[in-house]
Parts: C-alpha cells; sequence; structure tokens
C-alpha cells in the first residue's frame, strides 16, 4: 500500500529533531505540524516570524497575523517577529535546520524544480529559491509520479530549477529516497511496495 | 523640521513623477501602505515601477494602480492573486522582474545600507542567475545582485512618535523596514501617531532618521485569505 498525504506528512516528521527551527511549504508539507507529537519544534514563516501557532479560532482572525501563505494564523509563548530581510537572513545564513517542500521534479544530482511551468500562468519563486539554497537540509514530500504516471524522480530537471543539486531527501508515497553522489537510494519503501516497483517508477538512476 | 502631514495627498506633494522607482512595504495585503497607494493613485502619476515584494489584489493594494495603468514595472516575488495583473502581463503591457523573496529583501535592505551590490548563492543554477556575475568562494559559486535605490520609499506602520520612530505590529513589519531604508525620500502611514516620548526607545523597530514625512490615518486592512478553527464544543 503506497502511504496517502497524511502518511507521508507523518514520515516527514520523524526527520525532525528535538529543538529544530523548520520551515514548512504549502501543500502535504503543512500537515507536517500535525504529526511533530512530544518533539519541540519551532516553525518559522519566512514572512517574518519564528513560533507559528494553528489558525485562529472564528472571529480571531488578526490581518496583521498571517503565514506565507497568506492564511491567518496565531502566535505562540515562544514568539518572535522580524522584517523580511532579517527572516531570509536566517534562512541564506543556515540558521533554519530543516525545510520541507512540495516540488514538480527532482532529478538524481537533487535539482529541483518547484517554481514554473513555461507556457502556463507565472506567479514567482516566492521564497522557495532562499530556502533551497540557504537551509540545512531540504526535505522533498511529493507523490512519486505525475497524473499521467510518469516519473518525477528524472536523470535531469525539464522544467524551469528552484535550485541546483538542493534536494537531500525526497518522500514519496513510495517511499523514502536519498540524494547520494552518483543517483538515488532507495531508504524505505511504503508497506508492501517493492524495490522493484520503486525502480519501476523511477526514471532517476537509483544505486 | 516637522514630519508630520495632514493626509497621504499632502504627504507626497513634491515627490511623486512619471517613470520613477518606488518601494512599497508590506506582503500580501499585511501591512500595505494602503493610503498612501491610494494617494498615489490620485496623483495619476504613470510609468511607475514597483519594488514590492507582491501586486496586490484587484481593487486592493498595488493593484489599484493597476486598474489605472499606472505601473510599467514590477519587481516581485510572487504575483499570483490579481486577475488584472495577469491580462496586463500576458498581454505585454506590465514588465515584471521576479526576485527571489530573500534577495528582494536584501536588494532593499543593501541599498538603504549604501551597499550597491552582494552576493548570494540563492538563484545560482538558475533562470535567476542568468547574465549576472558569478564568483566563486571557497567552493561555492554566488551570484551578484545590486542594491536598490529607490526614488521614493512608501511604508506602513502600527506606531510612530512625532520624530517618526516607529513600531510595526506582527506579521505586518515584513518588507516595510528594509523598504524604508532604500528610498531617497520615505513616506511611512501610521495607525496612531504618539507624542515624542511615550515609545521605549529601546522597543523602537525603525529609528525615525528613515522617515522624512508621516501621517496617521484609518486603516482597512483587508485579510486575503481568511483560515480558522472551529471552537470544541463542549
Amino acid at each position: 500500500m503506497p502511504w496517502d498525504r497524511n502518511q507521508m506528512a507523518e514520515r516527514a516528521a520523524q526527520e525532525l529533531e528535538d529543538g529544530m527551527y523548520v520551515n514548512l511549504g504549502i501543500g502535504i508539507p503543512t500537515l507536517v505540524a500535525n504529526y511533530v507529537g512530544a518533539k519541540d519544534i519551532t516553525l518559522q514563516s519566512e514572512n517574518g516570524m519564528l513560533g507559528m501557532g494553528p489558525f485562529p479560532f472564528e472571529g480571531e482572525e488578526d490581518p496583521d497575523l498571517i503565514n506565507a501563505g497568506k492564511q491567518t494564523i496565531t502566535e505562540l509563548k515562544r514568539t518572535a517577529y522580524f522584517d523580511s530581510a532579517q527572516s531570509f537572513g536566517m534562512i541564506r545564513g543556515g540558521k533554519i535546520a530543516v525545510a520541507i517542500l512540495g516540488a514538480m521534479e527532482v532529478s538524481e544530482a537533487g535539482d529541483l524544480a518547484n517554481w514554473m511551468i513555461p507556457g502556463k500562468l507565472v506567479k514567482g519563486m516566492g521564497g522557495a529559491m532562499d530556502l533551497v539554497a540557504g537551509v540545512g537540509r531540504v526535505i522533498v514530500v511529493m507523490d512519486h509520479t505525475n497524473k499521467h504516471g510518469a516519473s518525477k524522480l528524472l536523470k535531469e530537471c525539464t522544467l524551469p530549477l528552484t535550485g541546483k543539486g538542493v534536494v537531500d531527501l525526497v518522500i514519496t508515497n513510495l517511499g523514502v529516497l536519498e540524494v547520494g553522489h552518483k543517483g538515488l537510494h532507495i531508504l524505505e519503501t511504503a508497506p508492501d511496495v517493492s524495490r522493484d516497483e520503486i525502480r519501476a517508477a523511477t526514471e532517476a538512476a537509483i544505486v | 523640521m516637522k514630519k508630520i502631514f495632514a493626509n497621504a495627498t499632502e504627504a507626497l506633494d513634491g515627490l511623486l513623477h512619471d517613470d520613477m522607482l518606488i518601494a512599497a512595504g508590506g506582503f500580501g495585503l499585511c501591512g500595505i501602505p494602503e493610503l498612501l497607494l491610494q494617494a498615489v493613485q490620485d496623483s495619476g502619476v504613470t510609468g511607475l515601477t514597483f519594488a514590492s515584494n507582491n501586486a496586490g489584489v484587484d481593487n486592493f493594494g498595488i493593484g489599484i494602480l493597476l486598474e489605472t495603468r499606472q505601473v510599467k514595472k514590477m519587481m516581485s516575488s510572487y504575483v499570483g492573486e490579481n486577475d488584472e495583473f495577469m491580462r496586463q502581463y500576458l498581454s505585454g503591457e506590465l514588465e515584471i522582474e521576479f526576485n527571489p523573496q530573500g534577495t528582494l529583501a536584501e536588494r532593499m535592505r543593501a541599498g538603504g545600507c549604501g551597499i550597491p551590490g552582494f552576493y548570494t548563492r540563492t538563484g545560482v543554477g538558475t533562470q535567476v542567475a542568468e547574465g549576472k556575475e558569478h564568483k566563486d568562494f571557497g567552493s561555492e559559486t554566488y551570484i551578484l545582485e545590486r542594491g536598490i535605490f529607490a526614488d521614493l520609499s512608501i511604508v506602513k506602520a502600527w506606531k510612530a512618535d512625532e520624530t517618526g520612530n516607529a513600531i510595526f505590529r506582527k506579521t505586518a513589519r515584513n518588507f516595510n523596514p528594509p523598504a524604508a531604508m532604500c528610498g531617497k525620500v520615505c513616506v511611512m502611514e501610521v495607525e496612531e501617531i504618539v507624542p515624542t516620548g511615550s515609545l521605549d526607545p529601546d522597543h523602537i523597530h525603525l529609528p525615525g532618521i528613515y522617515v522624512h514625512r508621516l501621517i496617521q490615518g484609518e486603516h482597512e486592512k483587508r485579510i486575503e485569505q481568511r483560515t480558522v478553527q472551529k471552537k470544541e464544543t463542549a
């Protein structure tokens, strides 16, 4: 059985360690916050906040308090606010331990494409390029194949890159793969998914 | 020197001209200088270039200046939520220079600190690096990004004293301090101007040296994406 979205998020949460400062992207990565358990994790929101709390109760929304996805959120006792230059200073400066992001394509060399599809509407890269260039470890959580069944783990990315050689670990619905020197290593498979099934669904080199 | 003006239009008097570069604070619709943007629209200046993380939405923020075709170019990291923007962009009426968000913030900060350029790893190996100087430091490659020196900064803070010492509130701080720093002249709008001496000097986020003109006004503070959770019923 391949993992579903929540199981992928739960698996990604296992990569986080007590005391870490972490940035979560939009989509499945956001769900990771539900599975950190007793670990002491501080979430960064790159629009200028450490210690991001859950959504507010109805009627308690504050227009001055949003996350990087522009959603209303809340603060915690530990929360600190800062400006965008300092926010990306701590990202570029390697102070954020882990970023967990979605992706459209990942190459066997750890190249990441997740910001534009040529010919389609381009909305911008937001903070994604800064995050993948700056944080200690980049974990991608995505489906193994696209809706046409084609591998999203490629020898070379076909889409414009967000970063070159930046991905450390990929968690898909089929398993967990590490980016190594000569290709991807399968670290773990989802229940009842074989290594051969992962190889068959993967264009990138698996070593 | 008196920094306080009666309203946004008076505060911008003599500062606006066609084809100028304006740095604006805000992230999405959070912490945007909504009163000053309205006054820029009212002035009728055109050919504007905006250094601003986003482009507002239809009918609010920089979006109101797109409706009146006053903007020539945006320097932004993300512009997703604006139909009129997309229409003008796809038809070639509007130019966009995409900047990674942290690069845009640092370009503003650098400009305000008298730094014309800096090297960053962000964007190396991507479209963003095309045409830019590459330089190796140790085993890493970096690209040269340029500081932004704007003709005018328009920003929004929560409170300021009469000398322009300012305090922001929660995530509405975002791009406002770096945007304020990089302009030749900075005009700030606040929710409340308080008597000089009533703010704790240790709690000032942006010293008044960066703020040349100041107004107080009522803010709509529109929410872009209202997300809530239900209270557990006992």
